[in-house]
């Protein structure tokens, strides 16, 4: 193992090196604790690399001028916090409506609102899911450790790339902050999507929007032979408006099925001792550490605890945690906020009164302790 | 190239009401890149929401119809990635100084280039009437039915003062100064803005008792005058039209490639 592949760095880092791995040309931002770092690593490394930083006027130009970007054919990203993706929303819902990939990153921390800027939240999971208005599909992924920090980042790529979304990376003020090891993969040890390109020479007519058989949309370049419309209204094969019925309720069905039909595909997750498990603690991001360390606790002390660690958030894997939770006596969902994956997984299991939530909310990061207190409660061992 | 090989004629007949000036920025501005024979390919348009920003739907160029005021902020993340290209941007008057206002003089401020066109009809005509930062004090508007109290920015200075080093003026009944004026908005390496005043006799012109189009065409040319004319000595409330300023300053992509290189360098 090469020494100079080792770094102990900030999970911020982790993401900064995840993005470049994966192959990132453009990154637009605007300053917000506890992102940052992101951008500021990213305004010396890309122009090393011959890649283009901007640092925009708000959050709302950020997201644009990366939709911008990736339509030249970049690969983009962004980075920023809570009051930052509040702003983000619109042009989010943008990116989706014209199937235009691109990584947000949001690195968590309490709100509403500026709320507690330097301090740990988990609590814009839901927002994530339905912050943009309409109906619509979103991939969110997230990682407790550097390593996977580092793998979600360039699968984030990946999955914007295959399925021309956006994809937000939704980690947390802990995990972003942390400074622990980080070894970086070989080049060609984890797989690149790259960007598809139309086969469709010029002269020939060019669809945008219509999608191969394999469901996947082939892009041209802006700058390149084909010229095209893109807009956020609803729009035909070419890019261009349409309110017939039919291409609306098409187009919508497809933004969302596209996603919603590959749940399983996109679902990343870690289990430790689910097998004979009784109690299964859920959870996710920095959490998850805590999570991890209480199995490891109990389990030499006789308890039948195991831990269901999600990296995918969106679309969230019902089918898979419904199974994995089949056979436990319940369920302890562990995260920073009130609830928000709790209600999914409760929609998720055939036994929906038997999960239990193990949560903060005062921007102090979730111990083991915390949870061991409120398993003890569960378990009817009192206070 | 024809005129004709530059828009998307199955579109047409486009939307913009009866005597709306719209057409006639359209007709400018495809006239302009036709005798400068540029390529279809190497033109971005990036437009925003509202009855200006269709405009984008009908020229066969590479064209992104965006969300309202962002126009700018997509059109610098085309412009930074491939800053061989040409980047178009009309928008209209609430577009770029309402909501798109933070972006048009951070695009000025950064000196980008990016031609910007301000298609002034000094009212909100996709909604339907209602008075936007250029109505002007004294307006009526379907939000201002007593009378408006918000003062009008003068696009100009504003975009003067953000540091946009190309800035000019014109109107849709003078479509030859126009079309002369947008040909070096295109060629100015930097942020360009281009205000055109254009009429809208469905809802500026009716509120406001402005008369038809024709009238309203014929008031852009008995109220503007061109820049530093005996008649505005004269008569101050003219507007004045023509080029204001046009000087050379390091183009902001040119300014980032010198960053790559010293980055490379590892200084």
């Amino acid at each position: 193992m090469k020494t100079e592949n080792i770094k102990f760095i900030q999970g911020n880092e982790a993401c900064v090196e995840g993005a470049l791995y994966a192959g990132l040309d453009f990154f637009a931002g605007y300053p917000i604790t506890p992102s940052t770092e992101i951008a500021e690593l990213l305004s010396s490394r890309l122009p090393q690399k011959g890649g283009k930083f901007i640092q925009m006027e708000d959050e709302i130009a950020s997201m644009s001028a990366i939709i911008g970007a990736s339509l030249t054919g970049s690969k983009v990203m962004t980075a920023t916090s809570g009051p930052g993706f509040s702003l983000m929303q619109e042009a989010l819902g943008y990116a989706i409506m014209t199937e235009i990939p691109c990584v947000i990153v949001n690195v968590q921390r309490g709100g509403p609102s500026t709320g507690i800027p330097t301090h740990v939240s988990q609590g814009d999971v839901n927002q994530t899911r339905w912050g943009t208005h309409g109906d619509h599909a979103i991939v969110a992924l997230t990682a407790s450790n550097h390593q996977d920090v580092f793998e979600t980042t360039v699968e984030a790529f990946n999955i914007s790339e295959t399925y021309r979304t956006p994809v937000v990376l939704l980690y947390d003020e802990v995990v972003g902050h942390m400074r622990e090891r980080l070894r970086v993969p070989e080049e060609g040890e984890l797989a690149l999507v790259d960007r598809l390109r139309t086969s469709v020479s010029e002269g020939v007519d060019y669809h945008p929007y219509l999608p191969r058989e394999d469901g996947r949309l082939p892009m041209s370049d802006f700058g390149g032979v084909h010229r095209y419309n893109v807009t956020g209204l609803f729009h035909d094969m070419w890019g261009f408006p349409s309110d017939n019925p039919k291409v609306v309720h098409g187009l919508l069905r497809h933004l969302v099925d596209k996603i919603q039909n590959n749940v399983n595909q996109m679902a990343r997750f870690k289990e430790f001792y689910l097998k004979d498990a009784e109690c299964i603690l859920i959870s996710y991001g920095s959490s998850a550490r805590s999570a991890r360390h209480v199995v490891e606790y109990l389990r030499p002390r006789g308890e039948r605890i195991g831990l269901l660690e999600l990296q995918t958030l969106w679309p969230f894997p019902h089918d898979i945690v419904n199974e994995k939770c089949a056979n436990a006596k319940y369920m302890v969902v562990v995260e920073m906020n009130m609830g928000q994956i709790m209600r999914e997984v409760k929609r998720a299991v055939k036994n929906p009164e038997r999960v239990f939530l193990a949560n903060r909310i005062d921007g102090v990061f979730i111990a083991p302790r915390d949870i061991r207190d409120i398993l003890r409660i569960i378990q009817g061992k009192g206070v | 190239m024809a005129i004709k090989d530059y828009i998307r004629e199955r579109f047409f007949p486009h939307i913009w009401c009866p005597g709306c000036g719209h057409g006639t920025v359209l007709n400018s501005l495809l006239r302009t890149v036709s005798q400068m024979g540029m390529s279809r390919n190497e033109i971005v348009m990036v437009s925003g929401i509202g009855c200006s920003s269709r405009i984008s739907g009908y020229v066969d160029f590479h064209t992104l119809h965006t969300l309202h005021g962002r126009a700018l902020a997509f059109a610098t993340g085309v412009k930074l990635s491939r800053p061989e290209l040409n980047l178009i941007v009309p928008m209209g008057d609430g577009d770029a100084l309402a909501i798109g206002g933070n972006h048009f003089i951070h695009a000025a401020r950064r000196n980008i280039g990016l031609t910007a066109i301000v298609m002034n009809n000094c009212i909100y005509g996709m909604t339907g009437g209602q008075y936007s930062p250029l109505s002007g004090h004294g307006t009526l508007a379907t939000t201002a039915p007593f009378t408006n109290i918000d003062y009008a920015f003068d696009t100009v200075e504003l975009a003067t003062a953000a540091g946009a080093t190309f800035v000019a003026r014109s109107t849709t009944y003078h479509v030859q100064q126009l079309a002369k004026i947008l040909k070096q908005a295109i060629l100015h390496e930097g942020f360009s803005v281009v205000e055109i005043l254009t009429q809208c006799p469905t809802y500026f012109g009716r509120k406001n008792r402005l008369g038809s189009a024709a009238d309203m065409m014929e008031h852009f040319k008995d109220n503007t005058t061109p820049i530093g004319s005996k008649a505005k000595k004269e008569n101050p409330d003219l507007i004045e039209r023509g080029i204001f300023i046009q000087k050379e300053k390091p183009e902001y992509c040119s300014e980032y490639d010198k960053i790559i290189e010293r980055a490379m360098k590892g200084n």
